[in-house]
Order: C-alpha cells, then structure tokens, then sequence
C-alpha cells in the first residue's frame, strides 16, 4: 500500500513558488467567476447612467449603454471560464482518442490517425474557426444553440486538439514498449485494459498539462473569435465585453475602465494556467528542473572552496 | 528520398483535405449559402439581372444546385479552382476575389513577416543567453515570459493604441498610410514609406511583444538540455573558451527546433495576425477575412482561407527540406 502511494505522490507536482502562485491565481479567479455574479448588480441593466469612470456606486465605471463594468466582468468571467472549460475538455478528449490510440496500437492505425492529426496542425486555427463558425451559426434550424457559448466552445475544441495529440502519441509509443506493458500483455490482458490500466495512468501529468493549454486556448481563442463579433450573442463573456468596448469606441472615447478589466483578467488566468503548466513541465522534464539546481549547487561550491569558477557551469 | 517523397505525399494529401472541406462546408449546411450569395450579390449590383454565367458560378463554388450530383458538383469545383477561378465579392462587388487578395497581400506580408522575422531574432538571441546563465536570477524572467504570452494580442493592441495614439497622439490609429496626403495610392517616395512605417509600427510591435516570449522560452529550455550533453561537458573539459562554447557548441544544436517553429510561423505571416489588423484597420488579408466573414461573403471567404492554407503548407514544405539539410537525423526517422 504504501509503494502505491509513494508512486502517486511521484506524478504529483511538487510545491514551488511558482505552483503555489499559479493555484492562487486560478482559484481567486474561479472564486471570482463563481461568487461575484451572485451579489454584483444586474449585468444587463441599462438604467445607470452611460460612461462613467469608476465610482462607489458603480466599482469599475459603465459601458457606453449604461451597463455596470463590475458586474459584466463577473458574468463575463463566468462565460469564459465555462467556454474554457468545455472547450478543453473536448480537445483533451479528441487528443487522448487520437494521440493514445495511435501511439498504443501503432502500425495502419497510427498511419491514419497521424495523417489526420497532421492535417488539422497544419490548417490555420483561426481562419479555419471563423469560417466554420460563419457557416454554423448562420445555419437555419439551430435555434438558439447557433450563437451561443457552448457551440462556440465545441467549434474551439474540434479544431484544437491536435497538437495535444503528437505530444500524447510520442509518450504512448514509448510507453508501449516498457517492460511492464510487455509484461501485462503476456498475462493476457486486452489492448484497451492496457490503455486504461497500464498507460493512461502514467500519462496524467502530461494529459493534465495539455488540458491546461487547452482550456487558455479556448479561453484567448473565444475572446478573439468574439472581438471579431463571431461569439456568443446570448451570453456575455469576457470577449463579448471586449467586442462591445470596440463596437462602442472605448478606445477612443478614453473609457480605459472599460477595455483595460476584461483583457487583464483574460492576461492573469491564462499567467495563473501557465505556471501551474511549469510546476507540470518540471516533473514531466526532470532536466529543467535539475540542471539549474545543479548549477547553482556547482557556483556556490566553487564559491566556498575559492576555485576559479568559469566556464559553462558558471 | 524516400522521406522526400514520403512528405510530398503528405502536402497533397493536406491540400486535397482543404479544398474538400472547402468544398463540403457550404454544403453541409442546412441552410442555403449560394441562394443568400445570389441574393446578396443582386442587392450589390443594384437589383440588375445578374448574368447567367455569374450565377453559374456560384453554384459552383457554394453548391446545391438542385439535379447535379455532388459528384458533379465536385468536378465543376475543382475545374473552377484549377482555371483560378475564385468567383466574384459581394461585399466588394463587382471586384473578383482573386484581385482583392492580391491588393491585400502585400500589406501583410511586409508587416506581419517583418514582425516575425524581429520577434524570432530577438527571442533566439536572448533566449541562448538566460539558458546561458541558468541558475542565476535570470532564470525569474521564464515565468515572466508566460504573462506575455496569456496576454490576448489584441488587447494589448488596444492599451497601445490607447496610450500612444489616443493619449500622446504620436502615431497613427487606422490603415496602412495616410489616405489624405496619398489620394491616388501608394506610390515609390521616401514620404509615403515613412507614412507607411509610421502606421506599420503599432501593430508590428503588437506582435512582436505577444509572441517573443514563445521563442525566448523554448529557446532557452533546449539550451538547458542541450548544456547537460556530454559534448559540452567535454568542450569545456578541453578548456575552450566558454564563449565559443556557449556560441559554436550549445546554442547551434539548441536553436534547431526553434529554427522548425520559425518556418511554420513564417507561413502563418499569412493568416496572419487577423485580430491586430483588426484593431487598427490594417488593409492585409486578416481584414479581408473579417470583412468576408461578418459580411457572409461566402466567396471571398473560401478564397482567403485557401490561400492562407497555400501558403501554410507552402512554408511547412520548404522547411521540410531545410530541416532535412540541416539535420540529417530527421531523414533517416522518418
């Protein structure tokens, strides 16, 4: 029992600064998301007066129609983090389906999937999103689901998933050939036991790092598709907001209260997902993290025992 | 040879699946895309009869002409692209698509591309020195290169239009040179490049800021790794300089995988920075998209996307047989 836990302990991240400040980040925001729209004012009420700074009244000022700043960022962030999150998921799954399948089974599979795989990492994302979008979201007979945000996220992670895929199939393919996979599959076990008992376990780490990228790139990839005005209409996110202070000159009427909130919460959720990805990054990639210690170690005892440090350890 | 082939495979199996998406997506739909073309197309011409021939034309590229198989419909498709055909714009009626991206392409390439080729430079040179002396206090600016690169692009062009233009009003906001002093276009004088790099200059740094972190960042990981090799160890055991260590031994072999990652950014010049030429109106081939987009220009948008794709694939293609050169390794694994 306790090898076992002494092996989980292993795949989890060690506490660095660097994580610790990136789950603060995070969790303030989701707090953020999930809290501030229960006692903020009515994000869609226009009755206040139109631009006007930041006030007691109203925390971060109102858009030109009116609307309270404060309560569309708590909304907004909401909107995001949910297109985030379902954008990310559904990458993540594509690429654990592409990438493992691939990487486990190899041979024609590997030859398909891959060649699949390599077509949707050399199509341009963005275009490729906004002319699917186009043709989606002016389709008849969607109703309401054509403008909205969960589409939107779906459309974000079909498109987004293939690189997760190459880097899950190289670790999947060397995997594959480990004594103990060896040794499962001479004590019988299916192909898909072993995918689920053997090799995905092994995989966490790395699948938790590309969920990461995958829910900031849905994130920066929403705010971007919705600043074009190809995102949701029915819910506000935090590109909404941005394509609304476009819409509505924020820029050049000076209203910074307006532009500048949205964009800098989109800047420290995606700096927060990142540093958690480094805590990540150093298990999976021991090297990044040992060589500097090592040369740190190397400096100072060259230091103490007053020998001429210099040189590539230096 | 065989990896050559093997490659060239690849590109045209790629470029067969973005014609065909192409191709597909307007059909797929349940709606009518070339009916709302036709429609739209009619209102630009001012309620005139278009002719028969143009309407042809649409039925070709958007479909769903009702009696030909998609079968057919494929055929005609591809005879179309293969004459250049990229039909008419009806947000820019009665101009062919092929015209708008050839007056539009210019202005990206010499913009975004110089971005690029700026960004990769300073990243690559900056990125070899913090690997360099990792393990120092240099080592802070790793996370500090994230929050660059979480910032979204085109925000950040708006906090730089909203201090430097609207704020200090010393550059200019919208387009690629000043329309009132340049009426007839541009033209080959020392006045219109400087007006045109004046315009040039807020968003190129826009990319630049947004995207040197990427390179700094893996740049200075592959010179980490690569300072733990043996070969390193044994240069340095040899006694040679350590600038010539750092210069001729470690950052040569680190900057290979950059060196891949620059050749795919160079063919996404193209698709470029759509959002920033956005944000300040910039006349390339991102703003042609917009405009075809929100527009529903089904035309115009299927022929910006293929060229985009062209040329994605184009600059992976090159770099494929780069990368072969210069790293004989890629070859033999295929």
């Amino acid at each position: 029992m306790a090898d076992r836990f002494a092996s989980i302990r292993f795949l989890m991240p060690r506490w660095s600064g660097k994580l610790v400040v990136g789950l603060v980040m995070v969790g303030l925001i989701t707090a953020f998301g999930l809290i501030a729209p229960l006692f903020a004012p009515d994000p869609r009420d226009s009755g206040n007066k139109g631009l006007r700074p930041p006030s007691a009244e109203h925390w971060l000022g109102t858009t030109k129609l009116g609307y309270d700043v404060f309560a569309q960022l708590a909304t907004g962030t909401q909107g995001s983090l949910y297109v985030g999150l379902v954008g990310g998921l559904t990458a993540m799954l594509l690429a654990i389906v592409f990438g493992i399948l691939a990487g486990y089974f190899g041979g024609w599979l590997d030859e398909v999937l891959m060649l699949a795989t390599n077509i949707m990492l050399v199509i341009p994302g963005l275009p490729l999103v906004m002319v699917i979008a186009a043709y989606v979201q002016n389709t008849e007979g969607l109703g309401d689901f054509a403008r909205s945000s969960t589409l939107v996220a779906l459309i974000l992670g079909i498109t987004g998933w293939a690189g997760s895929a190459v880097v899950l199939r190289a670790q999947a393919r060397s995997l594959r050939t480990r004594e103990y996979v060896a040794a499962a599959r001479v004590a019988g076990e299916g192909g898909l036991r072993i995918i689920f008992v053997e090799i995905l376990p092994n995989l966490v780490p790395l699948i938790a790092a590309q969920l990461i990228f995958g829910v900031m790139a849905a994130v920066l990839g929403e705010a971007g598709l919705s600043y074009l005005g190809l995102g949701p209409t029915n819910s506000i996110t935090l590109g909404t907001m941005l394509n609304d202070a476009q819409t509505g000159q924020a820029v050049g009427s000076r209203a910074w209260w307006w532009f500048v909130p949205p964009g800098a919460m989109i800047a420290l959720l995606g700096t927060g997902l990142s540093l958690i990805n480094f805590a990540i990054d150093e298990i999976v990639n021991p090297k990044l993290r040992l060589a500097p210690q090592a040369a740190r170690r190397q400096r100072r005892a060259a230091k103490e025992g007053g020998l001429a440090g210099g040189g590539a350890y230096a | 040879m065989g990896f050559y082939l093997r490659r060239i495979a690849f590109y045209l199996v790629t470029l067969w699946a973005a014609i065909s998406l192409n191709f597909l997506l307007p059909r797929m739909m349940p709606g009518d895309p070339a009916a709302i073309m036709i429609g739209k197309l009619r209102r630009a011409s001012g309620g005139r009869e278009l002719s028969e021939e143009t309407i042809k034309d649409i039925y070709a590229l958007l479909g769903a002409d009702k009696g030909t198989s998609m079968w057919d419909q494929y055929l005609a498709y591809w005879a179309r692209l293969l004459q250049g055909d990229l039909g008419l714009s009806s947000t820019r009626y009665p101009y062919p698509v092929a015209t708008l991206i050839g007056n539009a392409l210019p202005w990206t390439l010499l913009m975004v591309g110089a971005a690029t080729v700026i960004s990769f430079a300073l990243g690559i040179v900056i990125g070899a020195w913090v690997g360099w002396k990792r393990g120092t206090w240099l080592d802070q600016l790793v996370p500090a290169t994230s929050l660059l690169q979480s910032i979204p692009y085109f925000w950040l062009a708006l906090v730089l239009v909203a201090v430097f233009s609207v704020q200090l009003g010393w550059l200019p906001i919208v387009g690629a040179y000043d329309p009132f002093s340049f009426p007839s276009g541009p033209e080959w004088t020392p006045e219109f490049m400087l007006s045109a790099l004046k315009h040039a200059f807020l968003p190129a740094l826009t990319i630049v800021i947004s995207s040197v972190g990427g390179w700094l960042l893996g740049m200075r990981n592959m010179m980490v790794s690569t300072m733990s090799e043996d070969y390193v160890l044994t240069a340095e055991a040899k006694g040679l300089k350590p600038g010539r260590i750092r210069d001729r031994y470690a950052a040569r072999n680190a900057a290979i995988p950059s060196l891949a990652g620059f050749s795919i950014a160079l063919g996404f010049v193209v698709a470029g920075s759509i959002v920033t030429e956005q944000v300040f109106s910039y006349p390339g081939i991102g703003k042609l998209m917009i405009q075809s987009v929100q527009g529903l220009d089904y035309t115009l948008m299927q022929g910006v996307f293929l060229v985009i794709t062209l040329t994605v694939l184009a600059a992976n293609f090159l770099m494929d047989l780069f990368y072969g050169l210069i790293d004989p390794r890629v070859r033999s694994h295929g």
